[in-house]
């Protein structure tokens, strides 16, 4: 199960054409398209309800789709099953099991079981990646004691081990308090520089998502604002359903987005032509 | 044992019948079957599904009667790995709450067991069934359960940390790649597997208590994965042996004593509950 970490480089990208979820009789998406690049932090908003979870779950493979989702490495290369870094809605598990956050690591990314203990190898790698999200400390600790903050920290130091090609946040914040959203965020941001990622964050809340976001896409059922974060939030059918003032649009204008050189992208000009 | 009094002496003198001495070896083996598959059981919250399989294992019996087998223990199997299968895929694919289909599951097999096997008021000859009889196992049998134990230890080696993460968060651990299905497929055969084998001598009646209870009070006390496993395989020996051993001088069923000695365990983890 162990996976080797592979560097992304900011070449790679995520294509979806065309996507239609049918559930249960019901369109829950239809002609979704996006284009992401790696180091580029993509917010997906949207009303309860407009298919924003479904769309990842899409991308995960829990639900049949309609359409296409590309996953292009650098190498140029079609990749089927890429390495996902996921991050779900407040976690449901049981908080009173007996399991330490190196256990879970080990399951992770270990076959031997873990009441077997651990190699130094994964030990390093667990420690690793927790000093990147400032949780070095929690390494020991009972998942069940960790605070909803902590506990999304440690997901998320889990979800960039190893480097994932896409990496999905499903409103990764909703059982978190106002400090630690800031921080949580923060972290996202700074990861997403360190390992080019590409990043998608689905939340209902534009007003954090914009502060971090390089591309906003507002979803309800299908695409109807995509762009740069500064561009969407002039659009009007957004400010319609979010109703923010000129504070929002300076924030975003002022912060310096990624932008990817569609020359650098040489993955997706391939795949345009 | 030299230097022991006429009571030490006393306290070993069931260790003189062959019996017993191939009774303590099965309840050794079945001990560590039960203590490691319990503990993966407890976290997948699979508590009822091998309580239904446990249960289910009557229709397997009723099969081999209708069959004509002397031993029915091959259509037992067969059955409860069916059974276990069918149960890990209806889980998958149906919306309904899987605790009211495993219920259903095992009313139907349940019920049509019993039906099958007391036509025309023949039940009697299979209450040995529902209670068991270790003190009745014969070498054959040992070997036989040794070598389920090396194949159900190899595949809980391999299910360990899946069937964790699995049970963990199940979105997410096929997120990392996790062949979800495959791997709890797996698994709850091999759990089939080793409660219908065991159900010959420690009874449908008590085998699902033998394997959550251990897992159960280790839960209560334990704080990681390393100690929560090796204490519930501890409690599942000690269990094991003490029932026996008070089985024999209280004649009473070994399988029934093992889980009152296992339910100490359990109230005394409720005591001293880590907070």
């Amino acid at each position: 199960m162990s996976r080797g970490t592979r560097k992304s480089c900011g070449a790679c990208c995520t294509k979806i054409v065309r996507l239609g979820v049918e559930l249960g009789g019901r369109r829950i998406l239809e002609e979704v398209s996006l284009h992401l690049h790696c180091g580029q932090l993509t917010a997906v908003v949207g009303p309860n309800g407009a298919g924003k979870t479904t769309l990842l779950r899409a991308i995960l493979g829990e639900v049949p789709y309609t359409g296409h989702i590309h996953f292009l490495d650098s190498g140029k290369q079609r990749r089927d099953r890429p390495t996902i870094g996921y991050v779900p809605q407040k976690m449901e598990f049981d908080a009173t099991a007996p399991l330490s956050v190196l256990d879970l690591f080990t399951q992770a990314l270990r076959l031997r079981p873990a009441w077997l203990g651990w190699d130094r190898d994964l030990l390093e790698t667990a420690t690793r990646s927790l000093a990147e999200v400032e949780a070095g400390h929690l390494l020991r600790r009972r998942l069940g004691q960790l605070s909803g903050g902590e506990l999304q920290r440690v997901m998320l130091a889990l979800a960039i081990t190893p480097i994932p090609d896409l990496m999905l946040l499903d409103e990764p914040v909703s059982g978190v308090d106002q400090s630690g959203i800031e921080v949580f965020y923060r972290m996202v941001s700074g990861l997403r520089e360190r390992h080019h990622l590409s990043v998608i964050l689905v939340s209902h809340d534009l007003h954090q998502a914009a502060k971090y976001a390089d591309q906003v896409v507002f979803l309800n059922r299908r695409v109807l604002v995509q762009g740069k974060t500064s561009q969407a939030l002039a659009n009007p059918l957004l400010r319609q359903a979010f109703g923010y003032g000129p504070e929002l649009l300076a924030a975003a204008a002022s912060r310096r987005a990624v932008e990817i050189d569609s020359k650098t992208c040489l993955a997706c000009h391939l795949e345009e032509k | 044992m030299p230097g022991d009094g006429v009571l030490g002496l006393a306290a070993w003198e069931w260790l003189q019948y062959g019996f017993m001495r191939q009774a303590l070896l099965a309840v050794v083996l079945l001990s560590w079957l039960f203590g490691l598959a319990g503990s993966m059981v407890v976290n997948a919250r699979m508590a009822f599904f091998s309580d239904a399989i446990g249960h289910a294992a009557l229709t397997g019996i009723a099969i081999g009667s209708l069959l004509g087998l002397g031993n029915p223990l091959w259509a037992m199997l067969l059955f409860s790995i069916f059974l276990a299968l069918a149960i890990v895929w209806v889980r998958r694919v149906a919306a309904a709450s899987i605790d009211t289909v495993i219920a259903l599951f095992m009313a139907l097999a349940v019920a049509w067991g019993v039906m099958i096997l007391s036509r025309g008021g023949g039940f009697n000859k299979y209450t040995r069934y529902l209670i068991g009889d270790i003190l009745g196992i014969s070498p054959q049998d040992l070997l036989g359960l040794a070598i389920l134990a090396l194949a159900a230890t190899a595949v809980f080696y391999v299910t360990y940390n899946r069937i964790a993460l699995t049970g963990f968060n199940s979105s997410w651990a096929r997120s990392r790649g996790l062949k979800v299905g495959l791997w709890q497929g797996l698994f709850a055969a091999m759990v089939a597997a080793i409660v219908t084998v065991s159900i010959q001598w420690v009874g449908v009646l008590v085998v699902n208590s033998m394997l959550i209870l251990p897992a159960a009070a280790a839960r209560n006390l334990a704080a990681d994965v390393r100690a929560y496993v090796w204490l519930t395989v501890a409690l599942s020996l000690i269990s094991g042996v003490v029932g026996l051993i008070a089985s024999y001088y209280w004649a009473t069923a070994s399988g029934a004593t093992i889980v009152i000695v296992a339910m100490g365990f359990f109230l005394l983890s409720l005591i001293c509950k880590r907070r």
